[in-house]
């Protein structure tokens, strides 16, 4: 493997070629907050908190440190005023989803995100995808889905593959950040479909 | 049939089928594009063969469905050739009438031709219509000439002799130089150079390469693209057999939304007439390059337009975009070397090789060459199908090719960009269609223009084009999705009536976020309407916060509650 030497928050950092910056952050004890990322499943790219400023090449461009790969004499700034300010309004825009959440109210305090700055929206849920991802890619039952698209979208569980899978797993519940209520009541929706629609017709 | 083997072959072919047409014999050209089909066109058409069959001038006349000439505001459009007599809003019952006095007796036939609102003046021919004009149709001016679906009618054009000049006369590296040197752009919006992709492409190491239409399109009030797949689908798919030579690809795509069954029909059409012609397939025209183009039909989701999204929706995978380190002229479709280009841009190839790269430099602005093609619609009179050269002013195209604002209104704002783009105001009317001057005015040369007038509402506009994208983004970004649900939700509040103070600072903090932390250029972009609204009609949104009312008479409580 090739050691790469890159910068970030002023400090030398030695990564691997194949590393990415978060990574490379991640082991050298430098924290990037994240909240769609795990280490097990591929890079998502969809809650953006972990937006960092990169100077490569004499350009300063945003990315977003769970998918960006290291190279040699980046320099990374993991915060700036701008980043701050994209973390608050992102926090502000998930809480309006999830206020109980205790990631998310940590890292309101952090950058000073008001909980209240949106109308509530009622999904306890933040889309990140963990649950959605963990049982595709981990799990590899995928009993969880996305459907719809836009405003609409949301987290799914099949009814068919939840009654078989999901009673004895239930894995996917411990990487949610917004304390699996949604996903509670969506999973507990599916089973009680799928378990009502496997009993016999009535008799006549 | 044979398959043609040689360049030599499709010449002898094209003067086969030209003696075997006689220029003079009356032909009745009906337009057979979406637009006339919703008018009616069919049974215009079958009211004129039954009429010819009547009078037994089947031997006599020739009657042709033809692509989109353009003008839709005035149609279901009828041309009859050689005259080249132009009859607009004809209606089944004037076959009758069209047959006996125009092709048999040669009279023009007043009631039926254009007629000018302002001056009262008659047009006879197509280019004395004002809405015709001013444009400089280079490559939708073929559309009313031939049968879509006929592979002889753009022989008969001159089509494919791009291709033949190409095989003969050209290496790849001198048909991307030719390409670099017209300096054409990519026809998206984004307006990058198209010779950077192809040369890229070329280079790029790869059993497989692949070309892409993508012909997409799924903004409210765009047509053109899909307009020009439809109406002269041979002409596409030749500018694809050159890039694709240029470039070395072997397999191709042709990307399109289910909801244009017509441009599928003709796109698949010509594909198979091009096949048997030995246009497609292996060993094209004797020359050693094999092409393959399929169609592929995406569901309609407006965000797989987006490279990455369009790459994982041919892939079979669910099409949202993705984050992506490697070019797509390297690591594109499958991981293969890819050139996306978008229809219009693979429509200017044949016209450039022909015509050559100087000619097509000749025309336009110093950064944006040739053409743009547009779909004029809104409150303008004359909606339609438009070509202009770039650097015409917005002015001229809404006001001397479309005739102005309907009814007398007064113009508002031109869309330009479609959902993605800037509302502009009359006093930026004078900038020139070009890709820098657009986008330094907040919008992109996207492929329609939506004009409105006063008795529109920009709050009502901004609230229609939020939750059509509330709809439209794949909702995979937290600043998207939920950027877009915030914003939306502030504009329905203040077309209820609830609109508070700040709520225009709010606007403007969700988008200065939006469009710097959005995972792509749709996110990204998301604001631009909201965000030119704000910048050009900030009182009229304030008029609605401050004083609960709307100017225009639109937003339904407030127009109640000022009474």
């Amino acid at each position: 493997m090739s050691e790469i030497i890159l910068t970030i928050d002023n400090k030398q950092v030695k990564a691997e070629a194949g590393m990415t910056v978060l990574e490379a952050a991640r082991k050298a004890g430098i924290y990037i907050p994240t909240l769609c990322y795990f280490e097990k499943l591929k890079p998502y790219t969809a809650c953006r908190i972990c937006m960092v400023e990169i100077e490569a090449r004499g350009r300063v461009s945003l990315d977003t440190a769970c998918s960006r790969p290291v190279a040699p004499n980046l320099v990374v700034r993991t915060r700036s005023e701008r980043i701050d300010k994209i973390r608050k309004m992102l926090l502000e825009l998930m809480l309006a989803h999830a206020p109980e959440s205790v990631p998310l109210q940590e890292l309101a305090r952090e950058y000073g995100a008001d909980a209240d700055r949106f109308e509530k929206e009622p999904s306890f849920c933040i889309l990140c995808g963990l649950c959605v991802r963990y049982c595709d890619e981990v799990a590899k039952k995928n009993a969880v889905t996305f459907v719809d698209r836009g405003t609409r979208r949301e987290i799914m569980f099949i009814p068919e593959i939840a009654l078989k899978e999901c009673w004895d797993c239930k894995e996917c519940f411990a990487l949610c950040p917004t304390i699996a209520l949604q996903e509670a009541y969506l999973l507990t929706k599916a089973l009680a479909s799928a378990s009502f629609s496997l009993e016999p017709e009535p008799e006549q | 049939m044979p398959r043609i083997s040689s360049p030599a072959e499709l010449e002898e072919r094209r003067q086969n089928i030209l003696s075997k047409r006689d220029n003079s014999k009356p032909c009745i050209a009906v337009c057979g594009g979406t637009g006339c089909h919703a008018l009616g066109n069919r049974s215009i058409i079958d009211a004129f063969k039954a009429e010819i069959k009547k009078r037994t001038l089947q031997a006599k006349v020739n009657i042709r469905e033809t692509g989109c000439p353009g003008f839709c505001e005035a149609g279901p459009i009828v041309v009859i050739y050689p005259e080249e007599i132009c009859y607009v809003q004809v209606t089944p019952e004037d076959a009758s009438d069209i047959i006996s006095e125009t092709v048999v007796g040669k009279k023009v036939i007043d009631r039926l031709v254009y007629t000018d609102p302002k001056t009262g003046e008659k047009a006879i021919h197509e280019s004395e219509i004002p809405f015709y004009k001013g444009q400089m149709r280079l490559t939708i001016g073929d559309n009313g000439k031939l049968d879509p679906k006929s592979i002889e009618d753009y022989l008969a054009v001159g089509g494919y002799s791009a291709l033949v000049k190409v095989l003969q006369t050209m290496t790849p590296e001198q048909v991307v130089a030719e390409i670099k040197k017209s300096n054409l752009r990519g026809r998206s919006g984004a307006g990058f150079p198209a010779s950077i992709k192809w040369d890229a492409v070329r280079v790029a190491v790869g059993d497989t390469k692949y070309v892409i239409c993508n012909c997409h399109e799924g903004d409210p009030g765009a047509f053109a693209d899909r307009r020009m797949m439809e109406a002269n689908p041979h002409n596409i798919l030749e500018g694809m057999i050159i890039g694709a030579y240029a470039m070395g690809a072997n397999e191709g795509y042709i990307f399109v939304g289910d909801e244009f069954p017509l441009t599928v029909e003709n796109t698949a059409i010509a594909i198979k007439q091009a096949e048997e012609y030995g246009l497609l397939g292996k060993n094209i025209l004797g020359s050693g390059l094999d092409l393959n183009i399929k169609i592929n039909i995406d569901a309609g989701g407006y965000v797989c337009g987006e490279m990455s999204a369009l790459m994982a929706a041919i892939e079979g995978r669910v099409g949202e975009p993705t984050v992506r380190y490697d070019h797509a002229t390297e690591r594109g479709l499958w991981n293969k070397p890819t050139c996306v280009n978008n229809l219009q841009t693979w429509a200017s190839v044949p016209l450039i090789v022909n015509k050559g790269a100087d000619w097509y430099a000749g025309i336009g602005t110093a950064s944006s060459k040739g053409t743009r093609v547009f779909s004029l619609v809104g409150t303008v009179n004359n909606s339609g199908l438009v070509e202009v050269p770039m650097g015409m002013t917005l002015r001229q195209v809404i006001f001397d090719i479309g005739g102005g604002i309907r009814e007398d209104n007064n113009f508002k704002a031109v869309l330009v960009g479609g959902p993605l783009g800037a509302f502009l105001p009359e006093s930026l009317l004078d900038l020139p269609v070009d890709f820098d001057e657009i986008s330094k005015a907040g919008g992109s040369l996207g492929p329609s223009l939506v004009v409105i007038d006063e008795k529109t509402c920009m709050v009502d506009m901004v609230k229609y084009f939020l939750t059509f994208l509330s709809n439209e983004s794949c909702g995979k970004c937290t600043p998207c999705r939920d950027g877009i649900r915030q914003m939306l939700k502030i504009v329905n509040r203040i077309n209820d009536g609830g609109g508070k103070e700040g709520d225009i600072e709010l606007l403007e903090a969700i988008s200065e976020v939006q469009r710097v932390a959005a995972l792509c250029p749709l996110g990204q972009t998301a604001s631009n309407p909201a965000r030119s609204a704000i910048k050009h009609f900030r009182d009229e949104l304030e008029v609605h916060i401050k004083e609960k009312r709307c100017p225009s008479g639109v937003c339904k409580i407030l127009a109640t509650a000022s009474h």
